[in-house]
C-alpha cells in the first residue's frame, strides 16, 4: 500500500493507505479527527468540509493521491497557540449556533474559507458561501449571526 | 448474570479519603460570605410518569466523592439541550454551581428506563424527575446534618456540596454526610421545591457546554466513539423492502478490496466487515455489484397515492363525537376541504451508526437510539438472548427528529458483533441507506366539514383523517428492528404500533358545539414511525388553512375569528402576542402574511406562528421571507434552548411545507440522496423571531415538536393572502400555486 506524507494542521503525517481513500476516512480513521463528519459520502451536505490552503472544500470524494503537498486544516486546526478560538468558532459559541452540531464543522470550515476569501461578506454573500452545506435542526439563521459576528472579531 | 458496575458502597468509601483534601480546602475558603437560604415552596402535585418505574432518589441523582453530583437520565441528547436543561434543576435545588453537575444520559442497568426520548417529554419527565428527586435530596441531607451537627435544620445552609451551621460555622460535606451511601429513599409528596422567583439557572439562557467542545473537535457523537481493535462494517441492504436475497458470490472481493475481514450472510442480511471504514464502503459496493436479490413487490404509482390509501384504509374509528354533527348540517351551507400530506424524511444529517462488542457473556452495544431499554427488548428477541446479558450505553447521534434508523444500525452491529467476538464492529449506514430505509413520516389525507351559525360562529365540525401508524418504534417485537426481517428466520413486524398519533390536533381546540373526528387506518406500502409532531403536522396544516377559509366566509378578520372561538386566555394570549410581533409589517403587492395557532395535543404547550412571504404572479415562484412565533410552554427551563428549538422547528417544517416529498415509482424509492429530497438552503431561510410568555407557576411542558404543525398552515395562508391561490396539497410549489 502506498504511503503518503501529508501536511496537517501543521504538522507533517505519515499515512499509509490505498491510493483511493478519501481525505475524510484518513483524517477521522487513520489521524483520528472528529472535526470532519461523514454526512452523504457524495459531496451533497458540506458536513466533511476541510480547507485546502485556506478554501473550503469536500474531503468525503477527495482522494489522499490528489493532496501532494497541500497544507490542510481540520476544525482541530482552528484552534490557535494555547487553544485560542478562531473567531467564527468563538461566534459559534456565543451565539450558540448549533442543536445537534452535526454539521457544525462543515459550517465553520466553509465560514473561514469564506473570511479567507473575503474579510467582509454581507449576509448575501454569506448565504451564497454557505449554500453547500445543509443543515437538518433549522440552525441557519443562528449560523448567519454568528458569521455576520465573527467578522466584526476577525 | 455480569451487573453492571454502580458505584458501590465500599467504592465510594474508598474514594471518601479524597474528601478530607476537600475539606481543608473549604475550610480554607471558610471567611466568604454565606449565601441566602432560598425561599421554598411545598408541590404536592403529581410526580411525572418516569418516577412510576424509579422511585428514589439515587435512581436519579448520586452524590460523587469529590461532592460533585452525578445525575442519571433516561435520555438522549440528539441536539435537544437536554443535558443542559437537566443540569439547571439539579443545580437549582441543591444550590449547586453547574460545573459540579454531570448528567449521564440513557444506559441499561445504570439509568432508569424511561421508555423513548420523544413526543417533547423529555422536560415534563427526566427533568422534573430530577428536580423532584434533587428537592429530596436535599430535605434528606438537611435532616442528616441537622443530627450530625447536633443543631436544628433551620440554622443550616446547604450549597455547593456542604451543610454549614450558621450558629457555630461548623460544616459537613455531603460525601460525610452520606458516610458513603447514596440517598434511597423514596421521593414523597410533598416536596418543598425553591420559589421560582429566586431561580439562579431555571428559565435563563444558560450556554450549552457541549457546543464548546463540539466547535473544537471534541469527540461527541457516536460516531466519534473509537475502541482499540475496533473494526468497520456495512451493510449490503435488499433491493427493496421485499427483496430476498438470490445469490451472492464473493469471488474476487478480497482481491479487490483490501481489509476484508469477513462477510456475514444470515438470509437476506449481508453485512461486509473491513479493518478500515473505507474499506467497508468499497466492499459493500462490490458486494452489491455481485448479488442478486428477488424483485420487490410493486409500490402504488404515485400519482395515485391519495386514492390508494383510501382503497385500502380499514372502517374508520370515532374518536371524538360531541353533539350532533349530522343534524346541524343537514339543510345548512357547508363548507369542505381535503389537505394531503406526503411522506416525509426524519433526513437526518448524520446517517445511523452503531457498534457493537460480544465479550463472550455479555453484548455491549453503544447506540443513538431514542430508547435504549426498548430496544434492548427488540434485540433480546432477535438474537435470543437473555435482556440482562444486553448492555446498552446511549451516544449522542446527529437530530433525528423522531424514530429513525439509530436502533437499526445497532442491530446490524450486534449481529456482526457476535460473528466476530471479543472485537468492536462499528456499523456506519450510507446516506442511501439512510434515505431508502429510514421509517418516514406517513403521507396523510385530513378531510375537513364545516358549518357557520348566523353569528357567523362555527356551529358543527367534522374531521376525517387517513392515515398510518406514527409509531413502530422498538419494543420486544423483534421485527420492530429492521435487520431481524431478513435473517433466515424472519421476524415479521407483528403490531401496527401506535395508531393514536395520527389523530393527533385533529380535533379543533376551538369552541365548537358539535365536532366529530373519525380517523381510517391504513396500513400503507412505506415503513413509517414517529416523525417530529406525528399527525399534528397534516391535521393543523388542514385545521389552521380551513380556519382561514371559514374566516373569509364569515368576512372576520382570521385572527379575530380564531379568538372569538377561543375561551382559554393562554391561547388568546398567543396569538395576540404573534399579532403584536407582526403588527408593523407592511405588505406590499404579492405579499402576505399568514397566522397558524394550535394547543399541541390540544393539552400541552400554546403556539401562535406567522409568515410573510412573496409570490411571483407569473411563476409561482415563493420567498418566504420572515415567520415570527409566539410560544407557552408554561414554566421555562432554559431560555436560549427553547428558543433555539422553536426557531429550529420552524425553519424545519418551513422546508416539509415549501420542499419535502418522497419520490417514488411503481418498484422504488427514488429519493435517494439530498439532490433527490432537497431541503431548505441557506438562500432560502427566512428570518425568524420568537417570543416566549414565560409562566413559572405553570407545568413545564416539551417545546421540540411544537412549532412544527402551524408553521405549514401560516404559510398556506400567507401565499394565499398574497396571491389569492390555496394550495392543499403538501409540498406547497410553485407549480401547485399556478394551478390552484
Amino acid at each position: 500500500m502506498p504511503t503518503y506524507h501529508l501536511n496537517v494542521n501543521g504538522s507533517k503525517k505519515k499515512v499509509e493507505t490505498e491510493a483511493d481513500t478519501p481525505m475524510l476516512y484518513v483524517l477521522r480513521d487513520y489521524l483520528e479527527l472528529n472535526g470532519p463528519k461523514f454526512g452523504c459520502g457524495i459531496a451533497q451536505c458540506g458536513s466533511c468540509n476541510i480547507l485546502i490552503n485556506g478554501r473550503a472544500t469536500n474531503s468525503c470524494l477527495l482522494p489522499i493521491s490528489s493532496i501532494g503537498n497541500a497544507e490542510i486544516t481540520t476544525l482541530e486546526g482552528l484552534l490557535a497557540h494555547k487553544g485560542k478560538l478562531h473567531a467564527v468558532q468563538q461566534a459559534f459559541i456565543n451565539e450558540q449556533a448549533a442543536q445537534c452540531g452535526y454539521c457544525l464543522n462543515g459550517m465553520v470550515m466553509t465560514a473561514v474559507g469564506l473570511l479567507n476569501a473575503n474579510s467582509n461578506p454581507d449576509e448575501m454573500e454569506i448565504r451564497i458561501a454557505m449554500q453547500g452545506n445543509l443543515c437538518r435542526c433549522g440552525t441557519h439563521a443562528r449560523i448567519i449571526r454568528a458569521i455576520k459576528s465573527a467578522v466584526k472579531n476577525l | 448474570m455480569k451487573v453492571i458496575p454502580l458505584r458501590s458502597r465500599r467504592k465510594f468509601l474508598k474514594d471518601l479519603g479524597y474528601i478530607s483534601v476537600g475539606f481543608t480546602l473549604l475550610g480554607a475558603c471558610s471567611g466568604e460570605k454565606d449565601p441566602i437560604i432560598s425561599a421554598r415552596v411545598d408541590y404536592d402535585g403529581k410526580l411525572p410518569g418516569s418516577m412510576g418505574r424509579a422511585k428514589t432518589v439515587n435512581a436519579w441523582l448520586q452524590i460523587l466523592e469529590d461532592g460533585s453530583l452525578r445525575i442519571l437520565s433516561g435520555k438522549v441528547e440528539l441536539g435537544q439541550g437536554i443535558r443542559t436543561a437537566i443540569q439547571q434543576v439539579a443545580a437549582e435545588e441543591l444550590d449547586m454551581d453547574l460545573e459540579k453537575v454531570q448528567v449521564h444520559l440513557a444506559e441499561t442497568g445504570v439509568t432508569p428506563n424511561e421508555g423513548y426520548t420523544g413526543a417533547s417529554a423529555s422536560i415534563q419527565n427526566s427533568a422534573m424527575s430530577v428536580r423532584y428527586a434533587a428537592a429530596a435530596a436535599r430535605q434528606e441531607l438537611l435532616t442528616l446534618a441537622s443530627k450530625q451537627l447536633n443543631t436544628g435544620v433551620d440554622d443550616l445552609l446547604l450549597y455547593n456540596g456542604i451543610v454549614k451551621s450558621i450558629r457555630n460555622k461548623k460544616s459537613l460535606t455531603f460525601g460525610e454526610i452520606l458516610e458513603g451511601v447514596q440517598i434511597e429513599t423514596e421521593v414523597i409528596l410533598p416536596v418543598p421545591i425553591k420559589d421560582y422567583r429566586e431561580h439562579r439557572y431555571v428559565g435563563k439562557a444558560i450556554p450549552r457546554r457541549d457546543i464548546t467542545d463540539m466547535v473544537r473537535g471534541k469527540a461527541n457523537y457516536i460516531q466519534d466513539l473509537r475502541f482499540p481493535g475496533m473494526v468497520h462494517a456495512r451493510i449490503v441492504r435488499p433491493m427493496g423492502y421485499t427483496s430476498q436475497l438470490i445469490s451472492l458470490d464473493e469471488t474476487g472481493l478480497k482481491a479487490e478490496v483490501s481489509g476484508i475481514i469477513k462477510t456475514v450472510i444470515k438470509g437476506s442480511f449481508v453485512g461486509v466487515i473491513t479493518e478500515k471504514e473505507h474499506q467497508a464502503v468499497k466492499g459493500e459496493q462490490f458486494l452489491r455489484n455481485h448479488s442478486n436479490w428477488t424483485a420487490p413487490l410493486p409500490f402504488p404509482k404515485s400519482e395515485n397515492l391519495y386514492a390508494h390509501i383510501k382503497l385500502i384504509a380499514s372502517s374508520p374509528e370515532t374518536v371524538k363525537n360531541e353533539g350532533d354533527v349530522a343534524r346541524v348540517f343537514e339543510g345548512a351551507e357547508t363548507f369542505k376541504a381535503t389537505y394531503t400530506k406526503p411522506y416525509i424524511k426524519h433526513a437526518s444529517m448524520g446517517p445511523a451508526c452503531g457498534i457493537a462488542m460480544f465479550d463472550g457473556e455479555i453484548l455491549h452495544v453503544w447506540s443513538h437510539s431514542q430508547g435504549i431499554y426498548p430496544m434492548r427488548e427488540a434485540l433480546a428477541n432477535m438474537l435470543s438472548m437473555d435482556a440482562d446479558n444486553i448492555h446498552i450505553t446511549a451516544v449522542p447521534g446527529a437530530g433525528c427528529f423522531g424514530h429513525s434508523t439509530a436502533d437499526d444500525a445497532a442491530a446490524d452491529a450486534a449481529l456482526l458483533a457476535l460473528e466476530q467476538p471479543n472485537t468492536p464492529v462499528r456499523v456506519q449506514w450510507s446516506r442511501q441507506d439512510e434515505h431508502l430505509w429510514d421509517p418516514y413520516g406517513p403521507a396523510m389525507i385530513t378531510e375537513l366539514e364545516a358549518s357557520l351559525d348566523e353569528n357567523n360562529k362555527i356551529n358543527s365540525w367534522k374531521t376525517e383523517v387517513w392515515t398510518d401508524s406514527h409509531s413502530t418504534r422498538p419494543n420486544k417485537d423483534a421485527g420492530t428492528v429492521l435487520a431481524a426481517r431478513y435473517l433466515e428466520n424472519p421476524y415479521e413486524m407483528k403490531s401496527r404500533g401506535y395508531l393514536g398519533g395520527g389523530h393527533r390536533n385533529a380535533d379543533p381546540y376551538y369552541s365548537i358545539p358539535n365536532i366529530t373526528v373519525n380517523a381510517h387506518y391504513y396500513d400503507g406500502p412505506f415503513r413509517t414511525s414517529s416523525l417530529r409532531s406525528l399527525g399534528s403536522f397534516a391535521n393543523i396544516f388542514a385545521l389552521e388553512s380551513f380556519m382561514d377559509t371559514l374566516a373569509e366566509k364569515a368576512g372576520q378578520n382570521s385572527l379575530e375569528f380564531r379568538i372569538n372561538h377561543l375561551e382559554d386566555e393562554r391561547a388568546i394570549a398567543v396569538i395576540q402576542k404573534v399579532q403584536a410581533l407582526t403588527s408593523s409589517q407592511n405588505t406590499e403587492d404579492g405579499e402576505g402574511i399568514g397566522f397558524a395557532f394550535m394547543r399541541y395535543k390540544n393539552t400541552d404547550a400554546y403556539i401562535a406562528v406567522a409568515a410573510k412571504v412573496s409570490v411571483d404572479k407569473t411563476n409561482g415562484k415563493i420567498g418566504l421571507t420572515r415567520m415570527w412565533a409566539a410560544v407557552d410552554v408554561g414554566e421555562v427551563i432554559n431560555m436560549d434552548g427553547l428558543t433555539n428549538q422553536v426557531e429550529g422547528g420552524i425553519i424545519q417544517a418551513a422546508s416539509w411545507t415549501l420542499k419535502e416529498q418522497v419520490t417514488f415509482n411503481t418498484t422504488e424509492i427514488t429519493s435517494t440522496d439530498w439532490m433527490k429530497y432537497p431541503i431548505l438552503k441557506f438562500s432560502e431561510v427566512p428570518e425568524v423571531e420568537v417570543a416566549i410568555i414565560n409562566r413559572p407557576t405553570q407545568d413545564a411542558k416539551g417545546a421540540g415538536e411544537v412549532p412544527v404543525p402551524p408553521t405549514a398552515a401560516a404559510i398556506a395562508n400567507a401565499i394565499y393572502k398574497a396571491c389569492g391561490k390555496r394550495v392543499y396539497d403538501l409540498p406547497i410549489t410553485p407549480e401547485k400555486i399556478l394551478n390552484a
